[in-house]
């Protein structure tokens, strides 16, 4: 993974001196709150229902085992001893005290880690691909990309003052793990048919939010030297013309929305013509200087399938079961991709403690060529693991209650913080998380059930991810109580699509039974092999809407 | 205005004109609307400069630039960022002239205004009076290397440092056989 | 000035976060008459009419002004065994903490037992 050269250091050591200059101007009044306010959101420091909340970077989800100890570290001292990984692949405290951020910003600059840019309008950290470097059919690496794109962002002079939010994601394989279509900028590695070199995909406009959308194509294939200056144009464009007289109009997709792809793509195209690309972009070296630090780890010569963990599975048929749900194909015969889940039934989904860090950190060291990553899924990942390893690894994450096999199954379930922590909050998100996942908690039926995505999201500002869900829910105010919409056919991967609503708000006690009768169409209409959003697809949203109906006369 | 250098205070010797009447006024800054009309006006000696709104594209302004000697751009509030890109795209059509960042930016916006090619800003009182001029010449110092190729000197950027580095590396294997 | 934004029904109580540490702090009665905040919802002052509202706002524009406390306002409440109880759920989770971590926030007393800061 990338380690920062004394550069990158020292431009760390003076955002937090920075920072730290911010907070005593606030409290000598020199700045007024209005004026500290996007200070501090760039810094990734919000104040929430119940306290501030600091929102750590993972850029593109790459952690080592040193980070997850601090991470550990930093939760036990000046939190409440346990975190929550975002759908953004960052880290969250929810209860740190304004007077010890500058401290725990020093703490995170000695692991080369900080907060840039985790909120604010300016361009977020960025996300990638959870497997890259080990997935089987991806084509380039794409962390020397998101990592270039972290350093060109940081406290950019033009773009840090955006109409709002901008979130950019990579992706260099076939499947979408990154949710690229619901970025402002979304970038897939590919390769062009004729030269055969690789290129970027740009995808501009996606997001999910009030107006959610899929993003759109503005250019098929972009050298890959002409990366910077190309971000630039895009960027140019829409500091200039996105609007900024409404903040729910204000994100890039509605300017592409309301010019049209096709123009918001030419005066992209103009502005790059004007602009001397060899001055802007990376030079190859720096590129190459770059992706030398994503190189693959000296993996062993193993046999593609490992006796040792088929002897294993054939003697223990829950460990069989784990290693079929949470494993995925790896590059290197005798490897593994292993993700741990974060969502055991009943916790809130994504939430770890300070202990759990360390278990999952140790496990990372020692099995996984001490690395690690976070998913937007909110679990963990351990990228390079050795079959043969795999039980010893699933009694400790037992131990510590994070052997749950549900990777991608109806339990695995994306929620926000929601009402339980979140200012922006309209209803909560966690409760109803734990209760789908108590109702569905049994493991046969789960499997029974197959690939299912549940999201869920506490408002409209859609950080749960709802719309692309199977199944989405969306919690707002309705008459003084919590209310949840559901909505169904969502998809985040590579066949992007915003789910449609079913029918009226439930109470949240409602919210099983209506996940229940959803299912129960499912099962009854699925073709042989068929899973959930291929089914929906299939046979349309009618019947499942029949079926909502009877869950809202049931409830009336 | 309080009006601000890299250096930091700075006298103003422009003044501002509501309107297209400039006839006494040996350097006058006047509004976008008015700018036709007051370069018509111009006397010999007389040095004109413009205060652009944010949302101007800066195509339209372009044909003006050779006869300005000073481009103001509205800043309506520090939040409103348009006016970096404008500075950038003005400075890349070759206008060397003072360019001028005008309303309440914060300290913390100075390095970045300087780097996208502003030479003053210019404060409303109450902006000024809040942060003082200290403030502004230490936010500008808050990065002493940034990431951006273009914006600045090659001196203070991390990619243009990294590359010369390789250049001296590569010359002194070299020059060691 | 835009006209000052309509109040919330009485009684009422006067929320906001310490500026330095984050804490949900309500107004309550100091010495001789004074307000100070305290972190135990129990002991908000309650303002039953628009002279003690308005008393409360004066104390949250000083707060903001003296920069020690950020996002204050009036919360309508019922008066429940003998407290104030915000009316709206959203409130109500700022007196209590996380619904999902009952070990966690004012509902598990933490502040609480501390003396009112002044």
């Amino acid at each position: 993974m990338y380690r920062y050269d004394e550069f990158d250091e020292h431009f760390v050591r003076e955002r937090v001196a920075q920072f730290a200059d911010q907070v005593s101007r606030r409290l000598d009044g020199s700045l007024t709150e209005d004026e500290f306010k996007p200070l501090r959101l760039k810094n990734g420091v919000y104040l929430q229902l119940h306290a501030y909340m600091l929102r750590i970077a993972v850029p593109y989800g790459t952690l080592n085992s040193r980070q997850l100890r601090r991470l550990a570290l930093i939760g036990e001292k000046y939190d409440r001893g346990y975190g929550h990984f975002t759908t953004r692949q960052n880290l969250q405290f929810n209860w740190p005290k304004l007077r010890d951020i500058p401290e725990i910003l020093g703490l995170l600059a000695d692991v080369e880690m900080h907060c840039i840019q985790t909120s604010g309008n300016c361009i977020r950290n960025v996300t990638a691909d959870h497997f890259a470097g080990v997935a089987q059919d991806e084509i380039e690496d794409p962390r020397p990309t998101a990592e270039l794109i972290r350093q060109w962002s940081s406290a950019h002079p033009e773009f840090s003052y955006l109409p709002r939010k901008f979130k950019i994601a990579v992706t260099g394989a076939e499947a979408d793990r990154a949710v690229i279509k619901a970025h402002d900028i979304g970038l897939r590695l590919r390769r062009h048919p004729d030269t055969h070199e690789t290129c970027y995909e740009v995808s501009v406009g996606g997001g999910l939010g009030r107006t959610p959308m899929i993003g759109k194509v503005v250019r098929d294939y972009l050298p890959k030297k002409d990366l910077l200056a190309y971000l630039e144009a895009i960027m140019r464009v829409y500091n200039l013309e996105g609007r900024r007289d409404n903040k729910y109009k204000a994100r890039v997709k509605i300017l592409v929305h309301e010019i049209g792809a096709e123009e918001f793509a030419r005066r992209v195209e103009a502005e790059f013509a004007q602009l001397d690309g060899p001055s802007i972009n990376a030079d190859p070296e720096e590129v190459a200087r770059i992706a030398a630090y994503f190189a693959p780890p000296a993996y062993e010569t193993l046999p593609a399938v490992s006796n040792t963990l088929e002897a294993a599975k054939a003697s223990n048929p829950a460990f069989a079961r784990w290693v079929e749900v949470n494993t995925a194909p790896h590059k290197v015969p005798g490897y593994t991709a292993l993700t741990i889940s974060l969502k055991p039934i009943g916790q809130a989904p994504g939430d770890a403690s300070s202990e759990q860090m360390r278990v999952v950190a140790d496990l990372a060291q020692r099995y996984s060529f001490d690395e690690l990553r976070v998913t937007h899924a909110q679990n963990l990942v351990l990228p390079h693991v050795r079959q043969r390893d795999l039980f010893a690894i699933w009694q400790k994450l037992g131990e510590a209650g994070l052997a749950e096999a549900n990777i991608g199954l109806v339990t695995d379930i994306i929620a926000c913080p929601g009402l339980d922590y979140c200012a922006l909050a309209t209803a909560r998100s966690i409760p109803i998380a734990q209760a789908i996942q108590q109702r569905f908690a049994n493991e046969a039926r789960q499997r029974e059930i197959g690939p299912l995505g549940i999201k869920i999201s506490g408002c409209i500002n859609a950080c749960g991810h709802h719309h692309v869900g199977h199944i989405g829910i969306l919690g707002l105010e309705k008459r003084g109580i919590e209310s949840y919409q559901i909505t169904l056919g969502g998809d985040a991967t590579e066949n992007a699509a915003i789910g449609e609503i079913l029918g009226p708000g439930l109470a949240a006690e409602d919210v099983p039974d209506a996940i229940e009768r959803i299912v129960a169409v499912y099962l009854a209409e699925r073709a042989e092999g068929e899973s959930f959003i291929d089914n929906v697809r299939r046979i349309g949203l009618a019947p499942f809407k029949a079926a909502f109906q009877e869950t809202t006369r049931a409830a009336a | 205005m309080p009006l601000l250098d890299r250096n930091g205070a700075r006298a103003d010797g422009w003044t501002r004109s509501e309107g297209a009447a400039i006839d006494n006024i040996p350097a006058a800054i006047v509004p976008w609307e008015f700018l036709a009309e007051a370069l018509d006006r111009q006397v010999p000696g007389q040095s004109i400069g413009v205060l652009i709104p944010n949302n101007l594209p800066t195509a339209e302004l372009a044909p003006f630039l050779p006869r300005l000697a000073l481009v103001a751009i509205a800043f309506p509030a520090y939040s409103d960022g348009r006016g970096f890109s404008q500075a950038r795209q003005i400075r890349r059509v070759g206008f060397a002239g003072e360019l001028r960042a005008s309303g309440p930016l914060i300290a913390d916006q100075f390095a970045y205004a300087l780097s996208c090619g502003f030479d003053t800003v210019e404060l409303p009182e109450a902006s000024a009076a809040r942060q003082p001029v200290e403030q502004w010449l230490r936010a500008r110092a808050s990065f002493s290397r940034t990431y951006q190729r273009g914006y600045g000197t090659p001196e203070r950027n991390i990619l243009d440092r990294r590359r010369a580095a390789r250049t001296d590396a590569a010359a002194t294997s070299a020059a060691t056989p | 000035m835009a006209a000052a934004a309509k109040r919330v029904p009485l009684p009422a109580i006067l929320l906001a976060n310490d500026l330095l540490d984050g804490d949900v702090v309500f107004a309550t009665a100091g010495a001789a008459g004074t307000l100070v905040w305290t972190r135990d919802p129990a002991q908000a002052l309650v303002a039953n009419d628009d002279a003690a509202a308005d008393g409360l706002e004066a104390f949250a524009a000083a707060g903001l002004r003296g920069n020690t406390v950020v996002d204050a306002y009036l919360v309508d409440v019922a008066i429940e065994g003998g407290h104030p109880v915000p009316r709206h759920f959203r409130e109500r989770f700022k007196t209590l903490g996380p619904s999902n971590r009952p070990d966690l926030g004012k509902q598990a007393g933490e502040g609480i037992a501390s003396a009112p800061k002044g």
